[in-house]
C-alpha cells in the first residue's frame, strides 16, 4: 500500500464520524437560524423601521469572518456557564456543539432574512390589497397567499443559508466540534494534503447535494409536482439519517481526550488512546483545540485528559513573568491546579517542549551568533517568524525586554513549515519547539537563553477534575508517566512528517510505545 | 330595518390624512337596496377612499357609515369583507391559484366545503360567461384581460354577497370587452338582486350602466341624479365640462356617420 492509499483509506474511516458531526450542526444550525429569521422577516415586512435595523444587524453579522465569529461565541458561553453555575448551580458546556450551532445559526440568518422580506413586499400590491377585499385575516393572508407567491424567493435565500452552513461548518474545528474541517486542520497540520483535499472534497459535495435537493423540492412547489417534493424531502431526510445514524449506534465513549493543534499532540493524543483501550476504556478525540479553550474545556470536564506544557501554564495561567528552575515550576502548577480547579497534575511525561530561538547553523555562525544576547545585536537587519501565538505569549515580552530584542520584521507562519522557512533562508530567526526533530533535520541550532527569560516546558498529563479519584484512568496512563524522553519525542515527530504509512499518528504512538517496553525491559 | 331601505348609507363623512389633505370633506350619501350607483370622478377626486370606507379597507377620520342599517364601525371588519364583493381596479387575482381556486377563495374562508364550492364555480363561470370545463384549473397568467376580470367579478360574486363594491372593474379593458362585460355585469345585478357601486371616470360608462350617477370633485360630493337628468341639465361646471365632452363625440359621430365633414 502507498502512502496516498494508506491515507485515502484513513480518510474514509473517520469519515463516518466526521461527516456525521458536520451534518448534525450543520442542520441543527440550519434549523435554528430558519426558526429565527422566518418570523423575523415578516415582522420585519410589516414595520420599516425595524426591518433596516434587523438587516443591518444581519449584515453586519455577516462581515465578521467566520472563524472568529465561532471563537467569539466560545468565551461567551463560558461566561454565560460560569454565570448560570453560580445562579442555578448548573453549567452548560460552553465547547463544541453549542457555540459552534449558535455562531452557524447567526450566520446563516442574512440570506433567509433578505430574501423573505424582498421577497414578500415585491408580492403585486392589488393582491396584496385582494387578500383583504375577499375577507382573509393576516394570518390567512400570510400563509394562502404572501408565502406561496414569496416562496421561490425565500428558498433561493434557504438554499445559500444552506451552502454557507454547511461551508462554515468546517471552522468549527478548533472551537471543539468535530466537523469535516478536522480533515483540513489536522491534514494541515501534519502535512497531509490527502486529508485537506479529502475534508474540502466533502464538505463541497454535502453543501452541493443539499442545494439540489433543495432545488428539487423548489421545483415541485413551483410545477406542483408532489414527486419532486417527496424525493428532494426524503433525500434530505437520508442525508440527516445516514450521517447521524453512526454516532448513535456507536456505544457511547466514556473518556474524551483533547489535543492542541500541532503534530506532537496528535501523536500523544493518539497513544494516551491506545493506553485507554488496552486498559479496556473507550475514548474519543477532540483535537485541533486552541491552549486557552483546550485548558478551559478540562476544567469544565468537556475533556478529561491532555497533555500540557508546565511553561505554558506558568505564564499563561499563572501569568508569571519571572522564570524558577524547573521542579519549582512543577510543584507551583501541580499545587495551583489542585488548588484553583480541582485538576490533577498525573505528572511529566519525561521531555520539555519549550520555546527556544532557532536559526540556521550557516547563518548563525556567519555571524558568530550563539545566544539571543549575541542575536540582539543583529536583530534589526533580522526576521523572526513564530507560531500563532508566541509573540502574544508573556515571556516573549520579557524576552525582548531583557535582552533588548527588535526585530526588523515578525511574522505568523504554521509551526510545521517554520524549520524550513529558516533553514530555505526565508526568515532569519524562528520560534523553534525544542522536541521538533526537524531542528536536527535541517541543521538549525538553538540559541542560548543566559538570562533564562524563557521557562521550562515539561510536557505533563493533566486529569479533570471529575475524574480526579479515577484509578483505571491513573493506572493506563502511569507507564506513560516519565517514560517517553526529548530524543523518543524528537524520533517520533520525525517520522510524522513521512508520508508512508507508518507516518499517521496512530503507527508512531504504536512504535513509541514498542520503544517504551523496550526500554523497560532493559 | 323597516324604516330603512339603504344598503348604504354615508353621514358627514370626512377621511383625512393629517392635518391638511382632506381626501373626503363631509360627504353624505344614501345607496338603495337593488340600486347600482356609479361614482364618477377625476383621478385623486377622492372616489376610490370612498367605496374603501364601506367595506373598512380604510377608516374615516369623522362620520357614519352603515350598511343594512347597522353601524360598520361596530362591526367586525373581516366578516364585513365577506359579505360584500368587491371587484378591484387592479383585479388582483393570486396568480398561484387556478380560475376555480381563486372564485372559491371566499366561500373557503367561510367554511363551504368542497363540493359546495366546486358547484358554486361552475355557476358563476356560467354567470360571467366562460366555459368551465375550459378555464377551471387555468392559472391567471395563461388568461386574456377580459377573461380575468370576467373572474374578478365571478370572484365578488363567489359567496353570495348582495352588496358589490366595483373599482374601475372595467378600466384596462378594450372597447368592446368593456361594453359586453359591463352589459353582462347590469344582467348580473339584475339577476341576483344587488346593490351595486361602481367607481368609473367614463360618464358614458356610468351612464348606461347605472341607475343613478354621483360626481366627487376635489373630495366632494357636488352633483347627484339619475343619468338622464344629470346629462341633460348639469348645474356644477365641472359636471358641465364632463357632459360636454361625450355629448360632443356623439354628435361629431354623427355627423361623421351622416357625411359631414366639418368636425
Amino acid at each position: 500500500m502507498n502512502g496516498f492509499d494508506h491515507r485515502f483509506y484513513d480518510a474514509l474511516a473517520k469519515l463516518p464520524d466526521y461527516l456525521g458531526s458536520h451534518v448534525l450542526v450543520s442542520v441543527t444550525a440550519l434549523a435554528l437560524g430558519l426558526a429565527f429569521s422566518l418570523p423575523l422577516a415578516l415582522v420585519a415586512t410589516r414595520w420599516p423601521l425595524l426591518r433596516n435595523l434587523i438587516l443591518g444587524l444581519a449584515s453586519i453579522v455577516q462581515t465578521i469572518p467566520g472563524l472568529a465569529l465561532l471563537a467569539l461565541f466560545y468565551p461567551l458561553l463560558l461566561a454565560l456557564s460560569v454565570l448560570t453555575e453560580k445562579i442555578f448551580g448548573v453549567g452548560f458546556s460552553a465547547l463544541g456543539f453549542l457555540p459552534s450551532v449558535l455562531a452557524l445559526a447567526l450566520y446563516s440568518m442574512l440570506p433567509v432574512l433578505r430574501n423573505t422580506v424582498t421577497g414578500i413586499l415585491n408580492i403585486d400590491p392589488a393582491v396584496r390589497e385582494a387578500t383583504l377585499g375577499v375577507g382573509m385575516t393576516g394570518g390567512q393572508a400570510l400563509t394562502m397567499v404572501e408565502l406561496p407567491l414569496a416562496r421561490p424567493i425565500i428558498m433561493a435565500g434557504v438554499r445559500t443559508a444552506a451552502v454557507w452552513v454547511i461551508g462554515t461548518a468546517t471552522l468549527a474545528t478548533p472551537v471543539g466540534q468535530t466537523s469535516l474541517g478536522n480533515y483540513i486542520f489536522t491534514g494541515l497540520q501534519t502535512q497531509n494534503w490527502v486529508f485537506v483535499i479529502f475534508g474540502c472534497i466533502a464538505s463541497a459535495v454535502l453543501a452541493l447535494a443539499v442545494d439540489q435537493l433543495l432545488a428539487l423540492i423548489e421545483s415541485g412547489f413551483g410545477a406542483h409536482k408532489r414527486r419532486h417534493i417527496a424525493i428532494g424531502s426524503a433525500g434530505i431526510a437520508f442525508i440527516t439519517v445516514a450521517a447521524v445514524w453512526p454516532s448513535l449506534v456507536r456505544p457511547a465513549a466514556t473518556y474524551v481526550i483533547g489535543a492542541k493543534t500541532f503534530t506532537e499532540q496528535y501523536i500523544l493524543e493518539a497513544l494516551i488512546e491506545q493506553r485507554l483501550q488496552a486498559e479496556g476504556l473507550s475514548s474519543r478525540r477532540r483535537d485541533g483545540l486552541g491552549s486557552v479553550v483546550i485548558f478551559n474545556a478540562l476544567a469544565t470536564g468537556d475533556i478529561d485528559v491532555y497533555v500540557e506544557y508546565s511553561g505554558t501554564l506558568w505564564s499563561n495561567q499563572l501569568q508569571h513573568t519571572e522564570t524558577k528552575p524547573r521542579e519549582e515550576v512543577l510543584a507551583t502548577i501541580k499545587q495551583w491546579l489542585g488548588d484553583k480547579y480541582k485538576i490533577t497534575m498525573l505528572g511529566n511525561l519525561g521531555f520539555e517542549n519549550a520555546y527556544a530561538l532557532a536559526m540556521s547553523r550557516k547563518r548563525a555562525e556567519a555571524r558568530g551568533i550563539r545566544s539571543i544576547e549575541n542575536l540582539a545585536r543583529y536583530a534589526s537587519q533580522l526576521s523572526i517568524a513564530g507560531d500563532y501565538e508566541f509573540f502574544e505569549r508573556p515571556e516573549w515580552k520579557v524576552t525582548v525586554a531583557a535582552y533588548g530584542l527588535k526585530f526588523r520584521e515578525e511574522k505568523l507562519i504554521q509551526p510545521e513549515f517554520m524549520y524550513q522557512a529558516a533553514a530555505a533562508g526565508e526568515v532569519d530567526v524562528i520560534s523553534a519547539y525544542t522536541s521538533e526533530g526537524r531542528v536536527k533535520q535541517y541543521d538549525l541550532i538553538i540559541l542560548d537563553d543566559p538570562k533564562r527569560t524563557i521557562p521550562p516546558y515539561d510536557a505533563v498529563l493533566l486529569v479533570a477534575p471529575k475524574r480526579a479519584g479515577d484509578d483505571r484512568l491513573v493506572a493506563a496512563l502511569k507507564p506513560l508517566l516519565g517514560a517517553i524522553d526529548v530524543d523518543l519525542m524528537r524520533e517520533a515527530n520525525l517520522r510524522a512528517n513521512g508520508n508512508g504509512p507508518a507516518s499517521s499518528p496512530e503507527e508512531i504512538a504504536r512504535w513509541m510505545w514498542g520503544e517504551i517496553e523496550k526500554k523497560r525491559a532493559r | 330595518m323597516s324604516h330603512n331601505h339603504n344598503a348604504i348609507e354615508l353621514q358627514d363623512v370626512t377621511k383625512a390624512y393629517g392635518e391638511k389633505v382632506k381626501a373626503l370633506d363631509r360627504v353624505s350619501l344614501q345607496v338603495g337596496t337593488g340600486e347600482f350607483l356609479a361614482i364618477v370622478g377625476p383621478s385623486g377626486s377622492g372616489k376610490t377612499t370612498l367605496l374603501r370606507l364601506i367595506n373598512r379597507l380604510a377608516e374615516p377620520t369623522s362620520g357614519t357609515i352603515r350598511v343594512d342599517g347597522a353601524d360598520i364601525s361596530d362591526a367586525e371588519p373581516i366578516g364585513l369583507r365577506r359579505r360584500i364583493g368587491y371587484v378591484f381596479q387592479g383585479i388582483g387575482l393570486f396568480p398561484h391559484m387556478t380560475v376555480a381556486e381563486n372564485i372559491a377563495i371566499t366561500p373557503l374562508l367561510i367554511g363551504w366545503n368542497d363540493k359546495k364550492r366546486a358547484a358554486r364555480v361552475e355557476q358563476l363561470l356560467r354567470l360571467v360567461r366562460l366555459d368551465p370545463a375550459n378555464y377551471r384549473n387555468r392559472f391567471p397568467a395563461a388568461l386574456s384581460g377580459g377573461e380575468r376580470q370576467r373572474v374578478g367579478v365571478a370572484r365578488a360574486l363567489a359567496a353570495k354577497p348582495k352588496i358589490v363594491l366595483m373599482d374601475e372593474p372595467f378600466g384596462a379593458l378594450d372597447a368592446l370587452n368593456r361594453d359586453a362585460l359591463g352589459r353582462n355585469y347590469r344582467e348580473l345585478h339584475e339577476k341576483l338582486e344587488l346593490t351595486t357601486v361602481m367607481i368609473t371616470h367614463d360618464l358614458t360608462e356610468a351612464a348606461l350602466l347605472a341607475d343613478r350617477i354621483v360626481v366627487i370633485h376635489q373630495g366632494h360630493l357636488i352633483e347627484e341624479g339619475a343619468p338622464r337628468d344629470l346629462m341633460t341639465a348639469p348645474k356644477h361646471t365641472y359636471v358641465r365640462e364632463l357632459v360636454e365632452t361625450p355629448r360632443s363625440q356623439a354628435m361629431r359621430l354623427a355627423a361623421l356617420l351622416k357625411g359631414d365633414t366639418s368636425r
